[in-house]
């Protein structure tokens, strides 16, 4: 079954155009890849399912709903949670905090409701204070539950990063470059953890720059370079294709 | 940290039991404080103080919390006293009840709140200051030139004062005292309930990194409006109080120097703190209303004695805006976090260089 669907995704800047005519499918329950050179738009790509860039033309679906456009918090709420490629961590707040603002879409406390904490900002503040234990509990973090989230080694931002976007009970996660900056113990991990995600029912979508963590664990891969797709496929195939081995080594490598 | 006292109501159970009972003794410590010290000029200060806590408590919801740079906070401060004098003067003839008003006029300093805030929506840092600086000198300017319904410069006088059972609080400071002490009881019950619940991490979030809030699903437009009215509406409750109390109100009382002495007092206390908000607002309120005051009859005696004409008609009142100049540079230099920063602070700066080892 397609979760998010791409028709022709393009956008603009001025005359420069940062994603071309890109189309793909993302199946629910898989871990499809975004690669290519810097540049190459995969972060735009990012951004326009997100909801920072409106699509210049071209459709976004998520679930038979057009979200091409929608403002970032609306598509957070429908179901779409991502990390960012540098760690944007609420670097001043608790690691529990960090968790409990990544389920703020699955909470309903009024201002009232916060102001005189009200019987339901009470369960519902407990709910979600033991939710995200859970959470930071299944990732590994709970015992740093109190601390501040900027006092994290950089390998925990980056998990914490992923268990407050996991706080959401998104249908699709984005990861951007969860890899970047991690040693090779660290990318083990990550990879299991990828796996993990998927196996909670969670959908993955992954830009990432290390070439055996995307062989190792996506289903599919789609390569990008100026803005437009020029190869996707299963990882081995995509790793062999004379197009995608001379748009990041140049030609006659 | 987590030896709170789960079992007290309200957003007391957040704190931890040393912090109860410390807080505790100094609420009833305020609260007698009328029959420990007899001299009704001190209680009168002690109950201006209250305003100027009220004040801080909304702009640290707008700049502690959320981190938005206003400047111009003294607008709202005037609209609610203006809009508490417009109906309970002899202005237009008109005198409704003040404990109606108090709500009231929250609700409209609240709704400019949104009016100024909803332009500034997409500005940040220098550029929202620079906007909401030029609101804090619009609102002031036009009380002080519609002088057909604002009594222009003179202001307007004689605003009723508040009745309660058939007391008339009057020129009494006691009553006055009083009505603060219950008002900030009830503010800082209410506040803490904010900072520990969603719409409190919804703001600290936009604080610390908009961006990703808004991918957390935050409607940072929403929450950054609920920001300034509810700042605002504190604002306008002290500005009805605070006319109520002086019973005469003019556009020179609400000026820049009002916006600055309130960030003065947050920052001071410590930003985003409210045990550090209640510190700074305090100092600054006691060195304003007493301490400068009392610092002239001093230096006047002194000057008498030595013969130093300079001291015997020095009025250090008029330097209290560069003394608290002196202080916002001297707290950013030595201690940007405040004499009181969050408990979160206070542990890193506690465990510095003891960070959870790598997995």
């Amino acid at each position: 079954m397609t979760l998010l669907s791409l028709q022709g995704a393009t956008k603009k800047f001025g005359g420069l155009t940062a994603v071309d005519d890109v189309t793909f499918d993302v199946d629910a329950g898989s871990i499809i890849s975004l690669i290519g050179p810097n540049g190459a738009g995969k972060s735009t790509v990012f951004n326009l399912i997100t909801g920072i860039y409106a699509p210049t033309a071209g459709t976004i679906v998520l679930d038979g709903r057009s979200i091409g456009g929608l403002k970032p918090h609306v598509v957070a709420s429908l179901g779409i949670s991502r990390t960012f490629q540098n760690i944007r961590l609420f670097a001043h707040m608790t690691v529990l905090d960090n968790v409990l603002v990544g389920r703020h879409s699955r909470m309903r406390a009024t201002p009232f409701d916060c102001a005189f904490r009200t019987p339901f900002a009470r369960g519902e503040e407990k709910a979600a204070e033991e939710s995200a234990m859970a959470t930071l509990d299944w990732i590994g973090l709970s015992k740093y539950a109190r601390e501040w989230a900027r006092n994290l080694p950089y390998g925990m931002q980056r998990r914490l990063e992923i268990a407050r976007a996991l706080a959401s009970e998104p249908k699709l996660l984005l990861l951007d470059e969860p890899a970047a900056g991690t040693n090779p113990a660290e990318k083990v991990a990550l990879m299991k953890l990828v796996q993990a995600i998927r196996e909670r029912g969670v959908t993955v979508l992954l830009i990432e720059h290390d070439m055996k963590l995307v062989m190792g664990i996506s289903d599919y891969v789609h390569v990008l370079d100026y803005g437009a797709e020029i190869a996707h496929g299963k990882p081995e195939m995509v790793r062999h294709d004379p197009r995608v081995i001379e748009a990041y080594l140049g030609k006659g490598a | 940290m987590d030896r709170r006292v789960t079992w007290l109501p309200f957003g007391l159970s957040r704190y931890s039991g040393k912090q109860v009972v410390g807080g505790g003794l100094i609420v009833i410590v305020l609260a007698l404080l009328p029959y420990l010290d007899s001299n009704s000029s001190h209680i009168s200060a002690v109950a201006d103080a209250g305003y100027i806590l009220l004040l801080a408590f909304g702009l640290n919801i707008i700049v502690g919390y959320t981190g938005l740079l206003a400047l111009g906070f003294a607008a709202f401060f005037a609209i609610g006293a203006y809009t508490y004098a417009f109906v309970a003067s002899p202005q237009f003839g008109l005198h409704w009840s003040f404990w109606i008003m108090l709500v009231v006029s929250a609700a409209v300093a609240a709704a400019f709140g949104v009016i100024l805030g909803a332009p500034t929506l997409r500005l940040r840092g220098d550029y929202l200051a620079i906007v909401t600086l030029g609101f804090g000198e619009i609102v002031p300017q036009l009380f002080q030139n519609l002088d057909k319904w604002t009594g222009g410069p003179d202001g307007i006088a004689a605003v009723d004062q508040p009745t309660l059972f058939g007391y008339n609080f009057g020129f009494n400071p006691t009553p006055y005292y009083y009505l603060y002490f219950v008002v900030i009881c009830i503010c800082l019950l209410l506040l803490t309930n904010l900072r520990y619940s969603r719409l409190g991490r919804t703001w600290m979030a936009i604080r610390e990194d908009e961006l990703a809030a808004e991918h957390m699903g935050i409607n940072t437009t929403t929450a950054k409006l609920l920001a300034f009215s509810m700042g605002a509406a504190f604002a306008g409750i002290a500005g009805v109080i605070y006319a109520a109390k002086l019973s005469t109100i003019s556009p020179s009382g609400f000026d820049f120097n009002m916006s600055i002495m309130i960030l003065a007092a947050i920052v001071l206390g410590g930003m985003g703190n409210l045990s550090g908000v209640l510190l700074g607002g305090g100092i600054i309120a006691m060195l304003n209303f007493l301490i400068l005051p009392q610092a002239s009859n001093w230096a006047h005696a002194l000057g008498t004695k030595l013969n130093v004409a300079f001291l015997m008609s020095v009025d250090l009142t008029q330097y209290r805006f560069m003394l608290y100049g002196i202080i916002l540079v001297l707290v950013m230099l030595f201690r940007p976090e405040g004499l009181l920063p969050s408990a979160t602070v206070r542990a890193e700066l506690h465990d510095a260089g003891k960070t959870p080892e790598a997995a």
